[in-house]
Order: structure tokens, then C-alpha cells, then sequence
């Protein structure tokens, strides 16, 4: 069973002469514990493709399957908690951390816990081992505006985790780490995708950061170009 | 986790600072409420110590408080005669304004029978007046020494003992004097109007050729007396005798000429319908006026800080956060803010309460229907930045 599957999925925003169409007839498959990307210049669509999956952009034709589960199919399935379903089934990793400025780096992975209807007490058991294990056992009651660049980024992926989803979706996770702390990350999404059993789809526009990545999609204008295998 | 909280520890400083701004907001709409209950207290302070069952004043006068009233020391005494009435006491009020210690110094001088009542309703330091003359008991807030002299009119008057909060209508603190004293204060004329008022009796009688000079004398003492008595008071008060009919004491009482008995209802609607009823309304609307601009403060406040935290909430739905979640954040802030704020402004209000120049009456009644107003403010000032919350996409949060 896929982790992901969309088959010629579509997203057309605005109608008449001012449609745009952002993806077009978007079609493969990620399997848990593959890392893949998508790689495209800004503009090319990878952002509409991803937040099309994460169930943030309704597609406006073709399918997209989560775990097994169908939930669009020429537009959202009627009856779906999508919410519900990124709280359970998706993790998400942000450009920017996007970590919340008023949480220490422990409350902002129990946070995703919570809004989970996991009690506090395991909430905080959970959280802690997930950045002990991320080596930020130092930092849990540091606040966002304290880490470095690479250690929010990495409370930020145990955010992603502490659900434990079968889908991580990656919004330029490196874009805002310099090269080195970059690698890391990706490294580390790595390492994750093996041991968690996780589907990881990263989207980024920088070539240098897909190294080791299962599959490299290449999306142009809209339109997946070209796949590599890694 | 409690969001609302985390956000409010983080930012603390910026929250109290909101609230203590708020807070002085709110102090002063206490304060209104305080000086609106005060104008009440202070209206009736007099009515409430003399603790009388009927005030007679002049016909068709609302005196003593609301108008010039003047009545016959005398009447006195055809009062006590009524049946019904257990007593009455004549009482006169005059409103002073000297200057002491190089400042104006303004009081409310009450004169009363010695005998009888309406005095100063409790000492708390000294004693109360004894001798029928020159001497006076003070309000507390006319900060005089046990002892020290006063001069007003013709002599000096010394202060024997302290009173509570007694103020006039106009919430000038109040003094006691004896009526004899207090009558001289008002009503006797200064030597020479007494000189010119006996030449010029004396001479119209000098020129009426029927009388005698003896006959003159006699009738010019007798006319010079009654030009200078100082025997007119400006109400005289009356209890009742246990199961008398307050109506048909008043009723006889007003089938004589040139009196109105006014009861002490009558005398507190002239007093807080007609005296205050102006300053009650301009506080009233003051305080609307104020709650207004609390409401939209807390409004642009709860607001600003919802756009301070877009990326947060959009994050927060990203990851599943149910709206509740999102919700409750900005309506407990809000609320937190209103409690804290209205803490800030009460306690203000208790710390300076008794440094204001008017009195000012906390009743809590007031201050639990401003506590519930704060808080229906504070809800639906959030309102606001809710809906602006509830509007935000998830997408929002991705991007730089």
C-alpha cells in the first residue's frame, strides 16, 4: 500500500480567462519509508502540489490517496475531517520553522500532541524522547528565539514526527539553513524516513540538498518533467 | 496546554502594560461610579443624621437644601403641640466660606437646639457642645485642631470636638454651632446697620404728631427689636410618636399659613431628583462614554495582537488544531486582560479613594455589574479578532 498516491491531479486556480493552472496531471506514488522530492524553480508548482496533498488546496481534478485512503477525487471527498486527518495521518515541515515564539521548544512538540487529544502527561513523555532523540535533550525549555537556526528546524521535525504519521511533507525545510545545517536536515529527514517507516516528500528548489533521496521529481510549469531515481 | 496563558507569560510585560493602561481606564470609571453613589450620600447625609420624621419650611419653598427657606424660631413650639409629633427642633444652615491659612475654606454650619436634636450625629474626638456659645464641632474633613479658634461673623468660635462624615448637598464638610450662635452668624446685623435701622425707626416716629416722646421711645425699642431678632430658623424637624400617621401630621401642619411639612421622602426626591439629577446624568453618561472606549481598546488590542499571531494560528491549523483551540486562545486573553485590568483599576480605586476631593461610595453591587459589563466587553471585543482568526488558511503558514 502507497503512502501517497495521486494520479493526474490538477489544481486550476480562478476561472474563465484568468484560469491558472498551477499542476497539471500530477501521477506517482510514494511508499513508506522513501524520501522523495520534488524539484522545481519558484513558481513551477511544487508548493500548490504539496499543499494539494496535505489537504490544505482542494484539487480541482484527479485523486489523491493518503494511507490507503482516498480523499479526493475531482475535489475534496464529501463527509472528510481534514483537520482530523492532518492532525493523524501528516506531519509538516515548514521554510521557516514556523515554530510558535510563546512555546519553549518542548511545548511546541507537545502542542501537536495535544490538539491530538494525547493527555499532557504523555504528551510531555513523548515530546522529551522525540528531542532527546533529535539531540535537543539541552534545549526543551529553550523558547524558538533561542535556538539556532538548525535546532528549531530540528524541533520543528519532531513536531512533524510526535504524531507519529505516516506522511511528512516538507516545504523548503532547508531554505532558511545555511548549507551545512541544511545537509543535516536533510540527512536527518533521512534517517527518519527509514526508521519511521514514513513516506517524506521534501519540495525544494536546491539541487545540492537532494542528495540520497530515494526519487527526485522535476516539476516544470506545472507539470511533473522528468523523474531520477537516487 | 493552555495557549492563552503561554502567549500571556512570554509577553508579559506588553500584557501588563496593556492592562494597567486599561486598568486606570477602568479606575476611573469606578471613580465615576463612586462620585455618582456620593453625590447621592453626600445629598443625603444631613437628611439621614437628623434622623427626622418631618422637615417644615417655608410655603412654597423646597428649603432648606434646594432653596431659601425662613420660618419662626417659634413655630417650634405649635409643632410639639400637634398631636403625633414627639418632637421638633429647630435647625439652620448657612454655607461659609472664610479664609484660613491663606487658603478659601469652605463649610456647611449647621445650628441646632441644644435641647433638642439634629446635632452632630457621632464625636470622635472631643466632646460635644455644652456651652450655648462659642463653641463648634467640626468635620473630620475640615482637618481642625481640637481647640483651635475660628472667627465668624462677630466672634470667635473654638472647636471642641470632631464629627464624622457630615457634608452639605454640595459636599462641603459640615460644623456645629449652637442656634443661638448659628442665628448670630446669619442673621444679626453688624453695629452700624443696627445704629442706622434705630435712627431711622426713631425719626419716622419722631415725625408722627400724635405721639408722645415717651410713646415714641417705647414703640421705637419695641420695632427695634423686632428688626433686630435674630430668632428665624430655616426648618424646623419633627419625630413622630410611634404609630402616628405621617399623613395626617403633614396635612395638619399644612392647614396652617405660610408652612410646607415635608416628609422625608418628599425631601430626598428634592434632593436627588432636583439637585443631583444633572451631575448624576453627566456622570452617568461619562461613565457610558468611557466603557465605549474601554470596549474599543480591548477591541483593537485583541485584534492587533491577532495579527501579531497569524502565522501562529495558520501553523495551528496546519497541524489539525481544531478551532476551539484557536478560539478559546484569543477569548481567554481577552478576558484575562479584563480581569486584570479591572483588578488594576479597583485596586487604584481602594489605594485612592479617600484622597479624592468628593466622596466617593464603592458599593459592591456597582462594582459586580461593572465586573459582568467588563467581561461582556472583553467577549465581544474578541469577537473581532476570532473572526479574524477563524479566516486565516492553513496555507498561510507556509512560505518565508
Amino acid at each position: 500500500m502507497y503512502a501517497i498516491a495521486v494520479e493526474k491531479l490538477t489544481k486550476i486556480y480562478g476561472k474563465g480567462e484568468t484560469a491558472v493552472t498551477a499542476i497539471a496531471d500530477a501521477t506517482f506514488q510514494v511508499k513508506p519509508g522513501e524520501l522523495v522530492a520534488i524539484l522545481g524553480p519558484s513558481g513551477s508548482g511544487k508548493t500548490t502540489l504539496l499543499t494539494s496533498i496535505g489537504l490544505i488546496n482542494e484539487p480541482t481534478y484527479g485523486k489523491v490517496v493518503i494511507d490507503g485512503a482516498t480523499v479526493a477525487d475531482g475535489g475534496w471527498l464529501p463527509g472528510l475531517d481534514l483537520k482530523r486527518l492532518r492532525r493523524e495521518k501528516l506531519g509538516f515541515i515548514f521554510q521557516a520553522h514556523n515554530l510558535i515564539a510563546f512555546l519553549t521548544a518542548l511545548e511546541n512538540v507537545m502542542v501537536a500532541l495535544e490538539i491530538n487529544h494525547v493527555s499532557k502527561a504523555q504528551a510531555k513523555r513523548r515530546a522529551t524522547e522525540l528531542l532527546i532523540s533529535l539531540n535537543l535533550g539541552h534545549r526543551l525549555n529553550s523558547y524558538p528565539s533561542a535556538l539556532s537556526g538548525g535546532e528549531a528546524q530540528r524541533v520543528a521535525i519532531a513536531r512533524a514526527l510526535a504524531n507519529e504519521p505516516r506522511v511528512i511533507l516538507a516545504d523548503e525545510p532547508t531554505a532558511a539553513l545555511d548549507t551545512e545545517n541544511g545537509k543535516n536536515v536533510m540527512a536527518l529527514l533521512k534517517k527518519l524516513a527509514v526508521e519511521n517507516h514514513s513516506a517524506i516528500l521534501v519540495v525544494t528548489h536546491d539541487q545540492r540538498m537532494v542528495e540520497g533521496f530515494d526519487r527526485i521529481f522535476q516539476v516544470s510549469d506545472g507539470r511533473i518533467t522528468g523523474e531520477k531515481r537516487g | 496546554m493552555n495557549l492563552a496563558m503561554r502567549d500571556i507569560r512570554y509577553h508579559r510585560g506588553r500584557f501588563i502594560l496593556t492592562s494597567i493602561g486599561l486598568g486606570l481606564l477602568l479606575g476611573v470609571v469606578m471613580s465615576m461610579g463612586g462620585i455618582y453613589r456620593g453625590l447621592f450620600a453626600d445629598a443625603l447625609a444631613v437628611l439621614e443624621y437628623t434622623k427626622a420624621d418631618i422637615w417644615v419650611v417655608q410655603q412654597d419653598t423646597s428649603g432648606p437644601f434646594a432653596e431659601s427657606s425662613r420660618i419662626p424660631e417659634d413655630i417650634k413650639y405649635r409643632i410639639r403641640a400637634v398631636p403625633g409629633v414627639a418632637e421638633a427642633s429647630p435647625l439652620s444652615f448657612q454655607t461659609i466660606q472664610i479664609e484660613r491659612q491663606g487658603k478659601p475654606f469652605r463649610f456647611f454650619l449647621i445650628g441646632y437646639d441644644l435641647n433638642g436634636f439634629g446635632g452632630p450625629p457621632a464625636i470622635i474626638a472631643g466632646r460635644n457642645i455644652r456651652q450655648k456659645h462659642y463653641e463648634m464641632v467640626a468635620a473630620k474633613a475640615m482637618n481642625m485642631e481640637l481647640g483651635e479658634k475660628i472667627h465668624l461673623g462677630l466672634h470667635d468660635y473654638t472647636v471642641v470636638g470632631i464629627t464624622g462624615k457630615v457634608v452639605s448637598s454640595g459636599g462641603d464638610p459640615a460644623a456645629y454651632l449652637s442656634l443661638a450662635d448659628a442665628q448670630d452668624i446669619q442673621f444679626k446685623k453688624d453695629n452700624d446697620a443696627i445704629r442706622n435701622d434705630r435712627e431711622r425707626i426713631g425719626a419716622n416716629l419722631a415725625a408722627v404728631q400724635s405721639l408722645s416722646a415717651g410713646q415714641a421711645a417705647y414703640l421705637g425699642r419695641n420695632i427695634a427689636g423686632i428688626t433686630e431678632s435674630t430668632h428665624t430658623v430655616n426648618t424646623v424637624v419633627a419625630r413622630l410618636s410611634p404609630g402616628a400617621s405621617l399623613g395626617e401630621v403633614q396635612e395638619r401642619i399644612s392647614r396652617w399659613n405660610h408652612l410646607r411639612p415635608l416628609s422625608v421622602a418628599e425631601q430626598t426626591k428634592i434632593l436627588t431628583k432636583g439637585m443631583i439629577e444633572k451631575a448624576r446624568m453627566q456622570l452617568g453618561l461619562f461613565r457610558i462614554i468611557l466603557l465605549v472606549i474601554s470596549a474599543v481598546i480591548i477591541s483593537l488590542i485583541i485584534y492587533t495582537s491577532t495579527l501579531d499571531k497569524i502565522k501562529v494560528i495558520a501553523t495551528l491549523k496546519l497541524i489539525g488544531s481544531q478551532n476551539r483551540v484557536i478560539v478559546g486562545m484569543i477569548l481567554q486573553q481577552s478576558l484575562l486582560m479584563g480581569v486584570l485590568a479591572y483588578a488594576i483599576g479597583y485596586g487604584l480605586i481602594l489605594l485612592t479613594y479617600e484622597k479624592f476631593p468628593r466622596r466617593i461610595v464603592l458599593e459592591a453591587f456597582d462594582l459586580q455589574v461593572l465586573f459582568v459589563i467588563v467581561m461582556v466587553i472583553c467577549t465581544l471585543s474578541s469577537f473581532v479578532g476570532i473572526r479574524k482568526a477563524l479566516k486565516v488558511e492553513p496555507a498561510e503558514a507556509l512560505g518565508g
